[in-house]
């Protein structure tokens, strides 16, 4: 990843893929079985959310994604080296104030001060933090740690976006608010989006298709195509599609159990 | 700092003075009195006696360089051990277990070992010094430059960033803490060095180590109290200022678990 300037990036063209996986499998060193034949194809301007049991190997599936782990067999193909990745924990740096934190990435990327700023700044107006850059990570809410992790993320405008169960230590509310503003995000800049989630309803809610995999060893057991239309709101998590949807998820996944 | 966060400390002190009035005035008749001269005592002979006033504060003086000296350069030479430690397996392989033989070795049992190779003044007090102040510098510099957890770790390698940058912005400013909680365990640790390295070595210039031996043999307990009080003084204003430091530079964003500020 050594693009200078990659802040004035076109935006993913939708359509392109950004991320491929054929026939994928990860067996760790000492002899654990992550996932099995995984294969899948992302492309901008799609969501794809993989739901499955814990310890299936799911998020092994983004750490392969993203390249920090090599596949033990099989192809992880990237269509682009600018990929965002938050994980359920924030991963801010406590010592540095919230635009600080944003601007990491830029820095490590070489970018100079003026323009770090600048992406800064226009990443937390996009997550709705104006007016915080100057706080330190303990002194806002969960939910406000995530949007700083997002903003970090989005500095680098971001092709392909890994999301490792961002949400899942938040409240109710905060997550549903969080899921709206990742669709915003997702039609603004229109990148591959690759979700985890143990919950139905935000894999639903979130995607374009929803993939189910297996206990570990992990396989692709089941797919959903999602057919609601963007933006999505509040109403949608009402609408009686939306639970027979849900249902049919629900279904699959306690297959995935057995 | 408000009178409530005060208040205990302070009743220990009274409570802790008039115990040693009590053993002074009512446990020791007259004759042994001098097993505990009661606090006024020690202050008019120790502090208010011009003579031996100066005596006390050379003697703390010239302690306060040796434990300073040693200090400095456990710094130096244990940040950078834990360093190297840190950005290369083998080097913590190698090096570790002679740090903890560092700590385990019965160090009096080689501070004379010390003076045969050293001498008996300045230079072997400050190397006493020194070893006794080097292993927890080590240790929780290493353990602070290892506190940076797998996923920060991966967020630097997702953005390739070079073996010094990761230590700049992420290893080492999430040391601080404990590098500050060595340096304030060590500062400590020095002063207790300076004083054994007086019993040892008779050369140079005395510090309060070896008038607290002098007066021990000659019997003037106020003024080994004295001597006393000011080496503990001299500790805790080392292990003070290193903790005041740690909190200043890590007030906005550290917050140990057991603090109840």
């Amino acid at each position: 990843m050594s693009v200078a300037s990659i802040g004035e990036q076109p935006r993913a063209r939708i359509g392109d893929p950004v991320l491929t996986f054929d026939n994928v499998s990860m067996t760790f060193p000492d002899g654990t079985e992550a996932f099995r034949d995984v294969s899948f194809e992302l492309r901008a301007g799609e969501f794809i959310t993989i739901v499955g049991p814990s310890g299936c190997g799911k998020s092994t599936i983004l750490r392969v994604a993203s390249g920090l782990e090599k596949p033990s067999s099989g192809m992880a193909a990237r269509g682009t080296d600018n990929i965002g990745y938050v994980f359920q924990d924030p991963t801010l740096l406590p010592w540095r104030r919230v635009r600080a934190n944003v601007e990491l990435f830029a820095e490590l990327h070489g970018h100079g001060a003026t323009e770090r700023r600048g992406l800064a700044e226009e990443a937390l107006r996009l997550v709705g933090l104006e007016g915080f850059d100057r706080h330190y990570p303990r002194q806002l809410s969960g939910g406000m740690r995530m949007r700083v992790s997002l903003a970090r993320s989005l500095t680098l405008r971001p092709r392909a976006f890994l999301f490792d169960e961002p949400f899942a230590a938040l409240d109710e509310i905060t997550r549903q608010r969080l899921n709206e503003e990742v669709i915003r995000l997702f039609q603004s800049e229109s990148f591959g989006g690759l979700f985890i989630t143990h919950s139905v309803f935000e894999a639903a809610f979130l995607s374009t298709r929803v993939l189910v995999m297996s206990k570990r060893p992990g396989t692709l057991v089941a797919e959903f195509p999602v057919p609601f239309t963007y933006p999505r709101t509040e109403e949608l998590r009402f609408d009686p599609a939306f639970a027979e949807l849900s249902r049919e998820i629900s279904g699959a996944l306690k297959e995935a159990y057995r | 700092m408000n009178a409530r966060k005060l208040l205990p400390p302070v009743a220990v002190l009274v409570l802790f003075g008039g115990l040693w009035y009590a053993v002074s005035y009512l446990l020791l008749d007259p004759a042994r009195r001098f097993l505990l001269p009661p606090p006024q005592e020690v202050w008019q002979v120790g502090f208010a006696d011009a003579f031996n006033r100066t005596e006390l504060l050379q003697g703390l003086l010239y302690t306060a360089r040796v434990a300073v000296t040693g200090l400095a350069v456990a710094v130096v030479a244990g940040v950078l051990v834990a360093v190297l430690m840190s950005q290369a397996a083998w080097v913590e392989r190698s090096l570790y277990p002679y740090a903890v033989l560092l700590q385990t070795i019965p160090i009096l049992a080689i501070v004379p070992v010390l003076g045969f190779w050293f001498g008996f003044d300045f230079r072997s007090r400050v190397i006493v010094c020194t070893v006794f102040a080097l292993f927890p510098i080590i240790t929780n510099t290493l353990f602070g430059l290892k506190s940076a957890g797998r996923e920060m770790h991966d967020l630097f390698t997702l953005h390739d960033a070079s073996r010094t940058v990761r230590f700049r912005k992420l290893q080492l400013p999430a040391a601080v803490p404990a590098i500050f909680t060595g340096f304030r365990i060590s500062g400590g640790l020095a002063v207790i060095g300076a004083i054994v390295g007086d019993f040892f070595f008779r050369q140079g210039d005395p510090g309060l180590g070896v008038l607290l031996d002098v007066y021990r043999q000659q019997l003037r307990s106020p003024e080994l109290f004295a001597a006393l009080l000011l080496a503990s003084a001299l500790g805790i204003l080392v292990f003070w200022i290193f903790g005041w430091f740690g909190r200043a530079l890590t007030r906005h964003w550290y917050q140990p678990a057991d603090d109840r500020s």
